[in-house]
């Protein structure tokens, strides 16, 4: 559905400038703002992008990464004051907009090759 | 001061607040709006503004509307047959005077020329009609709606004032009144949230059913306001003390944190909370009363 005027111009202030280039398959960093107690710091989640989904201000991203042997996974909103920043260690390769499959795989299975391009 | 506002509800979005937490927020276009009428106590027994919202043709709107608007009145389809008819009536006339005249003075000049000055006048009378009242401007066009609202604190308004978005803080509480969605004929778990039947155990075709609606032969009836499956939503809606998030007088925007009833391009009335002005009334009469 389109966003009338009006509710983009209420978005666009709460946009950020340089929104990083995201797409499926990407290896990220994720610098995340974390509050304990009255200290903040700063987390890094690393892992594959398996979704990208929402437009605007809802703009989010799924990360995904095996912790411990257990598979972890965190959803951002691209635009969020809290994320400090993204980095993109790495794009791959892949064939598909989300990567569900990649629940299912562990291992050597759960590898992505590097794209070329 | 007017306690509320009417406005259109434009769509939802999220904005962060503060601490970076993403906020759902309704942004709602609110005002301008006009002040059409002012109910005073010794006219009508209580204090309130009537305010008009939203464009509409003049075309559009009701005659007994107009006038309450302050316009004058188009002229009717009869209206002009009747002025039609008697202008052809008076060019008759003159025309079998000016035969006359001619048949006795013998000028041939005089028929046209008072047929001219007829045709004028007519046209001139047609006109006058559909002008409006002096004073009137544009402002008090016919709008989309008009609502009462109550007066808070002691100074009235005056009719034809505009009334705008900065009668609104950021970060203060207001009222969302308006017309939900209508869902048409719904069932009994939709409209009132019953839980319906068992769907496993061999149960088949009540999975959605109401289950029992009453005793049995006693009382013999089923009871008045026994909640049954009908006609859901389109009806007026009050959602209380939402918190403002943004109030930019220059856009006319509102951003209102929470869902407000009703489609996008609804129309909505936002009131300063009830239940503040109602704490604050209280607080005062309790201060009064300690003063004394």
């Amino acid at each position: 559905m389109s966003v009338a005027p009006l509710v983009r111009a209420v978005e666009v202030e709460n946009l950020r400038e340089r929104a990083p280039h995201l797409e499926p398959g990407d290896t990220v960093r994720v610098h995340a703002k974390v509050v304990e107690g009255s200290r903040e710091r700063i987390q890094v989640f690393e892992g594959i992008i398996i979704r990208l989904r929402g437009e605007g201000v809802n703009r989010s991203f799924t990360v995904r990464r095996i912790a411990h042997n257990v598979g972890v996974e965190r959803s951002f909103l691209v635009h969020s004051p809290r994320i400090d920043k993204v980095e993109v260690v790495r794009h791959n390769q892949v064939r598909r907009k989300n990567l569900y499959y990649m629940r299912g795989l562990r291992g050597k299975a759960a590898r992505l090759k590097e794209r070329r391009d | 001061m007017l306690s509320g506002l009417l406005g259109r509800k434009v769509g939802m979005t999220q904005v962060f607040g503060p601490n970076g937490a993403a906020i759902p927020v309704t942004v709602i276009e609110a005002g301008p709006c006009v002040v059409t009428q002012v109910r005073t106590m010794a006219k009508d027994g209580y204090e309130a503004a009537q305010i008009g919202f939203g464009e509409k043709k003049v075309a559009r709107e009701t005659r007994p509307m107009l006038g309450h608007l302050g316009h004058t009145l188009p002229v009717t389809q009869r209206q002009r047959d009747q002025q039609q008819r008697e202008g052809a009536k008076a060019r008759q006339e003159a025309r079998r005077k000016a035969a006359e005249k001619a048949e006795t003075t013998e000028s041939a000049g005089a028929e046209t020329a008072a047929d001219e000055a007829e045709t004028a006048d007519a046209k001139d009378k047609s006109r006058q009609g559909s002008r409006r009242r002096r004073g009137a401007s544009q402002a008090m066009g016919p709008f989309q709606l008009l609502r009462e609202v109550k007066l808070v604190g002691g100074d009235q308004p005056e009719v034809g004032a505009v009334v705008k978005v900065d009668m609104f803080s950021e970060g203060e509480q207001v009222d969302l009144i308006g017309t939900s969605k209508g869902k048409g004929f719904a069932g009994v778990m939709k409209r009132h949230g019953f839980h319906g039947g068992p769907r496993t155990h061999g149960q088949s075709d009540r999975a959605r059913r109401p289950g029992s609606i009453g005793p049995g032969t006693t009382p013999g009836r089923v009871y008045k306001g026994t909640r049954m499956a009908g006609r859901m939503g389109n009806e007026r809606v009050t959602v209380k003390a939402l918190e403002i998030v943004q109030a930019d007088p220059e856009r006319n925007l509102l951003v209102i944190k929470g869902s407000v009833p009703g489609p996008n391009g609804g129309i909505v009335l936002i009131r300063k909370s009830a239940d503040q002005l109602a704490l604050a009334a209280r607080g005062a009469a309790a201060a009064a009363q300690q003063r004394a």
